[in-house]
């Protein structure tokens, strides 16, 4: 097992089996809204991770999207009537428009200045919200209906709508392995890795990176639609930036740059948060703290990173010892 | 740094394992009362945990069991937040068995829950909660709406302060469903009265500094500042008042206040205040029995509402007891067809909207020379009957009383 | 008399509010651009050593009768020692790494901060009184200030130029900036380095904490008081200038400014004001308004 290509099929393996217990889900005793909610902030933390993980850019105030799409998505859906996957699509169009209202603004400067620009950008539009009379402010967008899936399949049901989330989330997954491994992709690694000599190379740097922002903006906005039709309703928790701050650690916790890392991180603290909300109170805000601190400190590559990096420094002692055996003792 | 990687790593997969929640319990032999509030936020002292002990003493006065079944209570701090509150219902309606849900302060949230429990058609008794819409635009046939409303606090305290000079009328509102319904309902009732309604701001929930609110009163030239807020607002805006010298060119009109209020403010700010409550520690031998053991608990008088939480408790219990089952729609009915009679309220019943409908009462803040007793701070002016004190029929926006 | 349809009093009122919101924005904006000029680090914990600062002064009063005066000298040494803890312990191991784990780490500081405090005093906040020297308002006609918010003003203007010359000015300024510039140079000529480090981060906390006994009267002392301040105090620094503390200064008591002027005219916007000004900024001169491109 542990060789290099084993590591290949090991991961391919882990992902199988996450799939398998995702699928039995509610027949093993798992609640199912909690699931369906976890797997919203996974699609999140996955769309989050396209942009830090792979592009390497820290957005400090992605929760704005999430939460715009889940607005729109809500009041669409609640006010003006509309199917659910109209509403889900016109929010992933919403997420994705203001990611490039917020990405031509935050472009220009890089590293620090752009996560804290993003911050203010997304605290801007959080204000917004508040003072929109459509959004509810404090009280939220409240009694947004499921309605009918393509017009025949009802999603009343906890367990028809969770079995069209983990639909929704696979085709999630999959499309950004689909990203990653593309072209447009191995652009997006070699900006993080070295963007001077990216732009040497002759790419247009800022067209990648707002791509990708864009991207990144619409998929955290299908996480925040599909949300707001699982709990049916839309609040400014969806938009504050709290939030924001949550999937960077999820996605840091999991593993950046790794596919598995963001999922396996959003149902690590989504699960901790309920888990720990009615036994610890306030304490939760500062456990969420200690995991930060924690994870920057000791801890950076994650769960998946780190157990990557095991895996291949097993790999690399078995390969040299067998180079060393040949080389003959 | 290794060894320190590998405890994280350990102490991660520890916390992921104990994440995935074994949630599956189901409660029948057991009656689950919930209760969802502000525990810690600037409506913890009029509800709050001594809301929840309220409840807890009517659970042990009923023996701690009812028609067979233990009874159990669940408490959670919604932290003012709509979607916390409701995904905690929701989760202990499906996850838990709970059979009733009683709602703590805060409208927003108190209209979410409202929700869940009618799609999981249980009994909701809102108790802090004040927008009148719970029992109008938004009434179902599981909310019973059991303290105070937004329509009896403007139909007792507006008209009483017109009738004493104040005509003009600018508003400070809480910027959410409780403040927005105030106003609203205040403002009929002062135009009704011939008044006018000069102007109005709206300020965040839990707002730190009212100055430049203040500011703004000051320059419409008003009469009267109407404060649409409650709890830790209206106390810091009534400082605030004082503290820019509003209070010398302007009346100050509490909408909601609480006994904490006058309390924490003192009755040199607050004497000569009009307002509007269901109840007050000092109005029969039985509710001063009861406050008397509350005292002796917390060292201080109860609020209306923690005395409503103790009441409503009672209600139901009783209504099961009564119907002899814990099925939502059967409890409904009971309850619909009971009458209310404790140290709370006498001769109060549940109307078709789900308005629990009761006498309420216009007090006035005693100065500080007249109140002889520690919390003597009220003289009660007015009691109005509860067909008068809340909506009637005629107003009503609630499709299932027409 | 009307000022585009608004009495003049209510236009003044709200000016005078503002300046005093600005010259939060200018002590907190200041602290954070000295700890980034210095360090490099975006200290995002530095709302939460202005929370801890005012809790110091409130424990101070409320447990141990210490009065207010007091209270600005304990405040920052405490906090101060606190940074010293901080810088020594954890972010000392993060220089030579990507600046983004800095504003992780200090995010998380926060959020530990906030909980802890949270977790003993609720969110609702304690109030705090105004000193006996400082209490009673003046009548100025068109409107009535308390004198503790001109107090307020006065302070942090002083405090805000002192610390400006200091680091401007001064010999000890002058070998800060050396050190950040080319800290092995530095180090050579003899002076401990480090030390200077931890100190100047300590210097920010205190800044930060001095702020926070100076607003304890004013708002409500809550744990959130810090994340409420944070994010625009970012702003600020941006719209002013990452390395700049003139900029952050003058960009701090401008919108405040800015900031009571929108509530008399459209109050809805005041909140996202400072905001809008910072993309308009970003879009024209990215490095701030008083930056130097580093």
């Amino acid at each position: 097992m542990a060789t290099h290509s084993g590591i290949e099929r090991l991961s391919r393996i882990g992902l199988v089996v996450g799939l398998l217990i995702l699928l039995a889900a509610p027949f093993i005793g798992l609640y199912p809204v909690f699931m369906m909610k976890a797997l919203c902030y996974a699609i999140f933390a996955c769309a989050f991770n396209l942009l830090l993980g792979y592009t390497g850019l820290l957005s400090f105030g992605h929760a704005a999207f999430l939460g715009a799409a889940a607005y729109a998505t809500g009041w669409l859906v609640r006010s003006a009537g509309w199917p659910p996957e109209l509403g889900i699509l016109a929010g992933m169009a919403f997420g994705g428009l203001l990611g490039l209202g917020v990405g031509l603004i935050a472009i220009r400067r890089q590293g620090i200045y752009f996560a804290m620009i993003t911050l203010a950008l997304a605290q801007m539009i959080y204000f917004v919200w508040l003072e929109a009379p459509f959004t509810g402010g404090e009280d939220g967008l409240q009694g947004v209906p499921r309605g009918k899936l393509f017009g025949f399949l009802s999603l009343e049901s906890d367990l028809v709508l969770y079995y069209v989330v983990v639909a929704v989330f696979v085709a999630v997954f999959l499309f950004i392995v689909r990203i990653v491994h593309s072209p447009f992709g191995q652009v997006l690694k070699a900006i993080r890795e070295n963007e001077p000599r990216a732009i040497s190379l002759g790419y247009d740097v800022d067209r990648y990176k707002l791509l990708a922002f864009v991207l990144s903006a619409a998929l955290a906005g299908l996480g925040g639609s599909m949300k707001t039709l699982v709990l049916g309703f839309a609040t400014l928790n969806d938009a504050h930036w709290s939030l924001s701050g949550e999937v960077i650690l999820m996605t840091l916790l999991g593993g950046m740059g790794t596919f598995a890392g963001p999922v396996i991180g959003a149902f690590t603290i989504i699960g901790l948060q309920d888990f720990l909300a009615d036994r610890v109170g306030a304490w939760v805000t500062v456990i969420i703290g200690a995991i930060f601190v924690v994870c920057v400190v000791a801890f950076r590559r994650g769960f998946v990173g780190e157990l990557k990096a095991w895996l291949q420094r097993r790999a690399n002692y078995t390969a040299s010892r067998s180079v060393s055996k040949d080389a003959g003792q | 740094m290794l060894k320190l990687k590998t405890i994280s790593a350990a102490c991660a997969v520890a916390a992921a394992a104990f994440a995935v929640p074994a949630y599956a319990q189901v409660s029948g032999d057991v009656i689950k009362i919930g209760f969802i509030t502000d525990m810690s936020g600037l409506y913890a002292d009029i509800d709050g945990p001594a809301g929840a002990e309220a409840i807890r003493m009517a659970i042990a006065d009923m023996g701690g069991a009812v028609a067979g079944k233990k009874i159990e209570l669940l408490v959670a701090d919604h932290q003012n937040k709509p979607d916390v509150a409701a995904s905690k219902a929701r989760e202990w309606f499906d996850q838990q068995g709970l059979d009733m849900l009683i709602g703590g302060t805060n409208s927003g949230t108190a209209l979410a829950m409202a929700k869940v429990a009618a799609e999981k058609k249980k009994p909701f008794l809102a108790i802090g909660p004040g927008s009148s819409a719970l029992t109008n635009e938004q009434c179902t046939p599981y909310t019973i709406h059991y303290a105070y409303d937004t329509v009896a606090l403007a139909k007792g305290t507006a008209p009483a302060v017109v009738k004493a000079g104040g005509k003009s009328w600018f508003f400070l509102t809480a910027d959410y469903a409780f403040g927005s319904q105030l106003q609203a309902d205040a403002s009929k009732v002062v135009l009704a009265s011939g008044g006018t309604v000069v102007g109005s701001v709206r300020h965040p929930l839990s707002a730190s500094d009212f100055s430049s609110f203040m500011l703004q009163a000051q320059s419409s030239k008003a009469q009267i500042l109407g404060l649409a807020d409650a709890g830790g607002d209206t106390i810091n805006a009534i400082k605030a008042a004082n503290e820019f010298g509003i209070t010398k060119t302007m009346k100050l009109a509490g909408l909601l206040m609480f006994i904490n209020d006058v309390h924490s403010l003192g009755l040199k700010a607050t004497q000569g205040m009009y307002l509007t409550d269901s109840w007050y520690w000092n109005q029969s031998p039985e509710s001063r029995a009861w406050a008397k053991r509350f005292f002796e608990k917390f060292k201080r008088m109860p609020s209306s509402l923690q005395a409503a939480d103790y009441s409503v408790a009672q209600f139901y219990l009783n209504a099961v007891k009564a119907a002899g089952t814990d099925d939502g729609d059967k409890l409904m009915e009971q309850m619909k067809k009971s009458k209310v009679n404790d140290m709370y309220a006498k001769g109060g019943y549940v109307r078709p909207d789900g308005r629990m409908v009761h006498d309420m009462f216009l007090m006035q803040v005693k100065t500080p020379e007249t109140s002889t007793t520690p919390w003597d701070y009220y003289n009660v002016v007015a009691t109005t009957k509860g067909e008068d004190a809340f909506t009637t029929k005629a107003e009503s926006k609630c499709s299932l009383w027409k | 008399m009307d000022i585009f349809g608004i009495p003049i009093q209510a236009f003044l009122g709200q000016l005078l509010l503002g300046l005093v919101n600005g010259s939060f924005y200018a002590m907190l904006s200041l602290g954070l651009a000295v700890i980034f000029g210095l360090l490099g680090i975006v200290n995002f914990a530095h709302g939460a050593l202005y929370m801890i600062g005012a809790y110091v002064a409130f424990i101070a009063l409320d447990t141990f009768g210490i009065g207010y005066w007091y209270a600005l000298v304990i405040a920052p040494v405490v906090v101060g020692t606190l940074g010293v803890v901080i810088e020594r312990t954890l972010l000392r191991r993060l220089y030579r790494i990507d600046p983004i784990y800095g504003l992780l780490l200090t995010f998380g500081l926060a959020l530990i901060a906030e909980g802890v405090f949270r977790d003993q005093f609720g969110v609702s906040g304690q109030s705090y009184p105004v000193p006996e020297a400082l209490q009673g308002a003046t009548n100025l006609g068109f409107m009535v200030l308390p004198n503790y918010r001109a107090f307020v003003v006065f302070a942090s203007l002083v405090v805000c130029l002192g610390t400006w010359f200091v680091i401007e000015r001064t010999r000890l300024g002058a070998t800060l900036r050396a050190g950040t510039e080319n800290p092995a140079l530095v180090q050579a000529f003899g002076i401990n380095v480090p030390m200077l480090v931890m100190f100047t981060y300590a210097g920010g906390a205190g800044l930060a904490a001095l702020a926070g006994v100076l607003a304890a009267p004013v708002i409500q002392v809550t744990p959130l008081m810090g994340s409420n301040l944070i994010i625009v105090v970012f702003a600020v620094v941006v719209i002013g200038g990452m390395g700049s503390i003139l900029g952050s200064i003058l960009t701090g008591l401008a919108l405040g400014i800015v900031e009571g002027l929108t509530k008399v005219f459209y109050p809805e916007a005041s909140n996202i004001v400072v905001f809008v000004i910072m993309a308009i900024v970003l879009m024209i001169r990215p490095a701030g308004l008083f930056g130097k491109e580093k």
